[in-house]
């Protein structure tokens, strides 16, 4: 099984790895994932109230490396996007984006669920209606 | 130049073919292609000569009679026919079969299929060392008992049973021992009699011999052990096994026995100095764990858990130059983390940290020092990545925070 080289490349590379304020009201976090499981990721996202976009996205993420660049990925695509755009983020888009395998498609949906996660938090620290609705899976 | 050759770390899996073995072999693909059952020609005659002389080479191996080995495919079909054809050739004296939580999926699913056809299995436990207890084993026998199954030494750890021990409780029970002794034989001293192993499985490919043959020992005396067929046909390998001999495969297992007998003394205190250093230079790199037993151990494994890295991650800083294995399979499939482990009472978090080194014959120390260089960069990077490690340096307790499982 090869995998991408833009998959290669956000494992080795990844992009925007680190942590904001979790006290912060602008900063909403999503932790999704068991240690039990194997992955873990915390995505998080700070918004400009003014505008309602992303201005900032960072993530840490314990797992394999597709778990990895998917949330590398997401936390790309999130930044300067409006919380609404960023609902529309789909897994599917992960997918064919990195390439992943049929057997990895389980993390392109926990760093969906990671997105969603951050946003109803942000929405619900701020007494925003909440939006965002994370799938059963 | 020659591009450098990847380390390969994963001799537990299968080791390479020593090229000895290869040039033994080739004779027999096409100059003496012979069916060894042909009786009446050269051919066949060459062929059953070639069959006759592997069997003894393997049979010096483990100190046994040649006519006590029997040829399989390898050694999930010695497992399947030793299991399976007890069950069935002592129904009338019990229908209970003891073995461990630990042992390979080709002994563990037999062991299902023995029950779905009505027999009583016992699975032991094991200790954190990956032992069995012996109190519990004698225990767990009962007049119905008609054999116990355990595996020499386990592939993921490394760690060797009491066997010794075991023999004795069988004997004094008068039960039958069965040993799945795939990563043991040519490795380290395996000797079923004076063990009182009265079956014992293993495959070439695991002692640098081709892949597709393996053995299953067959005590032939005090008491002589008879299996069931599980496989119809010819009646080859005293009706125990049908189906045309493999020939250049056998061929090429009695060599690797033959080398194995010659060099594995020598070879076990070459690799035990590698893995010790190898685990050394690991254990350098900040919460680390070595899984199984360390006193009983097979000399080239090396089971390192590196916590809060999730192991196929871990694998993909390698840049493809490094094989080793992973206790954790991070599929939609199977979440699950290595089985094994988790019986050693690895928490699942351990588990899924887990890396498999198994040296081999053709391991190098500058392999090993180039591993312990690529698994110290990789864990670092692994980490600075790693949420829980993050969470873990802070004094958060994992076990208080709430997991969306998935």
């Amino acid at each position: 099984m090869a995998y991408s080289e833009k998959l290669l490349d956000h494992f080795k590379h990844p992009k925007n790895v680190g942590t904001l304020d979790k006290a912060s009201k602008n900063v909403g976090t999503g932790l999704v994932g068991a240690p039990e499981c194997g992955d873990v990721m915390r995505l998080q996202i700070e918004v400009d109230e003014e505008t309602n976009t992303i201005k900032d996205a960072k993530f840490k993420t314990f797992g394999c490396g597709s778990a990895i660049a998917s949330s590398s990925l997401a936390t790309e695509w999130l930044k300067g996007k409006s919380i609404d755009e960023a609902l529309d983020i789909d897994n599917m888009a992960i997918v064919e984006e990195l390439a992943l395998p049929p057997v990895k498609i389980h993390c392109s949906v926990l760093a969906e669920d990671a997105i969603k996660g951050a946003i109803k938090d942000y929405q619900e620290k701020n007494g925003l209606e909440v939006t965002a609705e994370i799938k059963a899976h | 130049m020659a591009e450098p050759r990847m380390i390969y770390f994963d001799n537990n899996a299968t080791t390479p073919t020593d090229p000895r073995v290869v040039e033994a072999m080739l004779p027999y693909f096409y100059e003496m292609p012979g069916n060894a059952a042909s009786r009446n020609h050269p051919f066949g005659w060459q062929a059953e000569g070639a069959v006759d002389t592997a069997r003894e080479q393997i049979a010096d191996l483990l100190k046994v009679s040649a006519k006590e080995i029997i040829f399989t495919s390898g050694a999930t079909e010695a497992d399947n026919l030793a299991l399976k054809g007890v069950y069935e050739m002592y129904a009338r004296k019990g229908n209970h079969i003891i073995t461990v939580a630990t042992e390979h999926k080709a002994v563990l699913d037999s062991c299902k299929k023995i029950e779905k056809m009505g027999g009583e299995v016992t699975y032991l436990s094991v200790g954190n060392d990956g032992l069995i207890d012996l109190a519990e084993l004698e225990a767990a026998i009962t007049d119905k008992t008609i054999l116990i199954s355990v595996m020499w030494a386990n592939n993921e750890t490394g760690v060797i049973q009491p066997m010794k021990e075991i023999g004795a409780i069988c004997e004094k029970h008068g039960v039958l021992f069965m040993s799945d002794a795939t990563q043991a034989v040519g490795k380290i001293p395996t000797y079923p009699k004076e063990i009182g192993v009265h079956l014992m499985a293993f495959t070439g490919h695991k002692m640098y011999g081709p892949k597709g043959v393996g053995c299953l020992y067959v005590n032939r005396k005090s008491p002589r052990v008879k299996v069931t067929a599980q496989m119809d046909g010819g009646g080859h390998e005293r009706g125990m096994r049908s189906g045309t001999l493999n020939v250049p495969a056998i061929v090429g297992m009695g060599k690797a026995a033959a080398i194995a007998k010659e060099e594995m003394a020598e070879e076990a205190v070459r690799l035990a100095a590698l893995r010790d250093k190898l685990e050394k230079g690991l254990c350098e790199i900040e919460e680390t764990y070595i899984n199984g037993n360390v006193e009983n151990r097979m000399p080239h494994v090396a089971n390192i858990s590196f916590k809060h890295v999730e192991g196929e991650g871990l694998m993909m800083t390698f840049n493809q130059e490094l094989a080793v294995s992973s206790g954790s399979a991070c599929t939609s499939a199977s979440l699950e983390p290595s089985y094994v482990l988790v019986a050693l009472g690895l928490g699942d978090d351990l588990a899924h940290s887990s890396i498999r080194f198994s040296l081999g014959r053709f391991s190098t120390e500058e392999e090993v020092d180039l591993t312990i260089k690529s698994l110290t960069a990789g864990v670092q990077h692994m980490r600075d990545l790693s949420p829980i490690w993050e969470m873990y340096k802070e004094g958060i307790d994992l076990e208080s925070i709430e997991w969306a499982e998935h």
